[in-house]
């Protein structure tokens, strides 16, 4: 299995073959199980202290159920996932209530994860109920105030609720609640992708913000891959259960070498006009197979337009492909496909010479 | 021209207060065109199709000023019988979200028939011919036996191909398109964006697409009209408003966005939160979040002045446009 050592020391989290299965059952009085949902599928990938990793993936690639399991919220049916060493998914008790407040998560949608009968300090406080011995009980709505201020929000808010905030506020608050317990890693599934594009800037720039002053390891799962792309020091693109290319972010946006990483690249749509006439768009056929029926050896081949032979008899690991083995360029990254290529298809920043009649940009 | 709104104003009336949700809303399609109504949400842009298409709901909403020509003639004068033989055969829309908006109890095969009995009075039986004949232009794979299916048995992006066979079906010359592809994912957003222009192309329809996405909007739109609380604050050829912004919020809103080919540091933030529709700032209602705000944009309200020098009819709701464009 390929190792993707982060730079600077030993990784903070280190996931190995990780899978989330569930069931199918058939029967009401006798449950037989009769095939499985399988959500994750092998996942592994490190975490350095003070990076960002990316996951990008389209719905129902099980990005969002690897966010749950980091933090607990889902049981692994198979994989390790070591935190500092420590292999967490095998902790239970006062273990793991003591690694728990090392990780925690931002939700997705700001507006059903915030319980709406409870005040902002409340909410915010709420981890200290568990963890009291992070905040002393006297100190706490002071500490909730300063989260407030740290997050940009008004530390006179304390006593308000939920629905008297925009969308981008509250989303601050559920960042003021991961903060709470000083964690070291936070996991963001979806974190502005409810929020409307001007707001989506100003939550952005405050996780950079905090990144620093807190020196937290991120892991960012989105589906928009340019915001991923702005914050992330490594990017992993999931598809169907699996990570099926990674590497850092020049390597995956300038130099992909997986055709679903291509195809997933060529179809985000660029904010310039003057890039669609002079950009190629591979347009994927059809739509992602169930992941209760994962396609024999390849799981993308169903939709790639290489496939051949070959993929559908041999599973591809996730490895630098034979290639690229001996090349230290930026195509030598993990990619699981047998027929790695590397292909260029998000236009470079400069426009192309051959074009006379342009005016320079004017855009900063 | 196909579509031209002039001066539309609507308000909705709540417990609160009346909120003014379009505050003059001008702008036009042609055959053939596609306009690209830009907006966060509130600023008004789907307020103003809902009024295009008479489907805006009223009470609480109120339409208070305003034309509304298609081919000429004022919708806002006709009848509602009269309203209803020009939706659906003369214009249709696409909705953001088609498994809400499909019947969930009917067969596709049985919604998309129905175009054709109750405004073209077929028989069930032609009908539903005509409907595989539909599924099959959007590319709905094996239309002939799918036809029965009921809509939760399709995917996302089959779904919404649906939804544009049922906007196709009497072919109409103006299509409203309301976040066609927001809940969709790029492989398929990019699946179903292409065939909606290829079908623009063949009939020659007008599309005014309305979306929040600055990436969708570049890919495919003629002109663009960006929206903000209520109003258009800037109008031009879509090459024009990407090199250079006439309005200080279309500005704010290229530079906030990261972009795919670019990493760059910190990403510029449009300061402070959209309005509350209630209770907009006088002035320019951008004035509170603006960097170039003067004295002036706090009292007046500015007119959509003509943008010279800077691409044809091009138009900015801003004071200070000349600056804007210099940078």
């Amino acid at each position: 299995m390929a190792e993707m050592n982060a730079p600077g020391g030993e990784p903070i989290l280190r996931v190995r073959g990780l899978v989330k299965y569930y069931p199918l059952t058939q029967g009401i009085l006798f449950r037989k199980q009769v095939g499985a949902v399988k959500a994750v599928d092998g996942v592994d990938f490190d975490l350095g202290a003070g990076e960002t990793l990316g996951i990008v993936g389209e719905s129902g690639c099980g990005k969002s159920t690897v966010a749950r399991m980091l933090v607990n919220l889902e049981r692994p049916t198979a994989g390790e996932i070591r935190y500092k060493g420590e292999d967490i998914t095998r902790l239970s008790g006062r273990a793991l209530k003591a690694v728990r407040r090392n990780i925690q998560m931002v939700f997705q949608d700001p507006y059903t994860s915030l319980n709406p009968r409870m005040t902002v300090g409340d909410i915010i406080g709420e981890p200290y109920e568990i963890h009291p011995e992070v905040a002393p009980k006297g100190d706490r709505r002071r500490q909730v105030q300063d989260l407030l201020d740290v997050v940009g929000l008004n530390p006179e808010y304390i006593n308000r609720y939920p629905h008297q905030f925009s969308g981008g506020q509250r989303q601050r608050i559920g960042i003021a609640r991961g903060l709470a317990l000083r964690p070291e890693i936070i996991v963001a599934d979806e974190p502005v992708s409810a929020l409307d594009v001007s707001v989506q800037a100003q939550v952005i720039n405050l996780m950079d913000r905090l990144q620093s002053e807190f020196h937290l390891s991120y892991v960012f799962i989105a589906h928009d891959l340019s915001i991923v792309r702005h914050i992330s020091d490594r990017v992993g693109v999931m598809y169907l259960g699996r990570i099926v290319e990674t590497g850092r972010d020049a390597e995956i946006y300038d130099h992909p070498t997986h055709p679903y990483t291509q195809a997933l690249l060529s179809a985000v749509p660029v904010p310039d006009p003057e890039a669609r006439e002079h950009r190629e768009r591979i347009i994927l056929y059809g739509d992602v197979p169930s992941p209760a029926h994962i396609p024999s050896g390849c799981r993308f081949r169903t939709r790639c337009w290489k496939a051949r032979e070959r993929c559908a008899l041999e599973v591809p690991l996730l490895a630098v492909p034979a290639e690229f083995r001996y090349e230290s360029g930026p195509a030598a990254h993990d990619s699981a496909c047998h027929f790695a290529e590397e292909k260029q298809v998000v236009p470079p920043e400069e426009p192309p010479e051959e074009r006379p009649e342009e005016r320079p940009e004017e855009r900063k | 021209m196909l579509l031209e709104v002039r001066d539309l104003h609507v308000e909705f009336r709540t417990r609160d207060g009346v909120a003014n949700a379009v505050n003059g809303v001008t702008y036009s399609v042609d055959e053939g065109e596609t306009l690209a109504v830009l907006g966060e949400s509130g600023s008004g842009k789907s307020v103003t199709a809902q009024a295009v298409m008479g489907i805006l709901d009223t009470p609480p909403g109120k339409i208070t000023a305003g034309e509304i020509l298609f081919r000429g003639q004022d919708l806002l004068k006709f009848k509602e019988e009269e309203r209803r033989k020009v939706r659906g055969a003369q214009m249709a829309m696409i909705f953001q979200d088609a498994l809400s908006s499909l019947n969930p109890v009917l067969s596709v095969g049985a919604q998309l028939g129905e175009m054709f009995t109750v405004h073209r009075g077929m028989s069930r039986k032609d009908a539903k011919a005509k409907a595989v004949e539909l599924m099959d232009r959007v590319r709905i794979p094996g239309a002939a036996s799918r036809v029965g299916d009921y809509p939760h048995q399709f995917s996302g992006g089959m779904r919404q191909r649906i939804m544009i066979a049922m906007a196709l079906a009497l072919e109409p010359a103006l299509i409203i398109a309301d976040e066609p592809t927001t809940a969709l994912d790029v492989t398929v957003q990019a699946q179903v964006m292409d065939l909606l222009a290829e079908l623009q192309r063949e009939l020659d329809m007008g599309l005014i697409l309305i979306t929040h996405d600055l990436g969708v909007v570049a890919d495919v739109a003629d002109r663009i009209a960006v929206m903000y609380a209520g109003r258009i604050v800037e109008s031009a050829q879509v090459h024009d408003i990407y090199k250079a912004p006439a309005h200080p919020y279309t500005k704010g809103l290229l530079e906030s966005i990261p972009r795919l080919d670019q990493k760059g540091k910190e990403l510029y933030a449009i300061k402070g939160l959209p309005p509350n529709l209630l209770h907009i700032p006088p002035g320019c209602a951008f004035n509170p979040r603006c960097p170039m705000a003067q004295d002036v944009c706090r009292t007046d309200v500015p007119p959509l002045y003509e943008v010279t020098g800077a691409g044809p009819d091009r138009r900015s709701a801003c004071h200070f446009w000349r600056e804007c464009l210099d940078g």
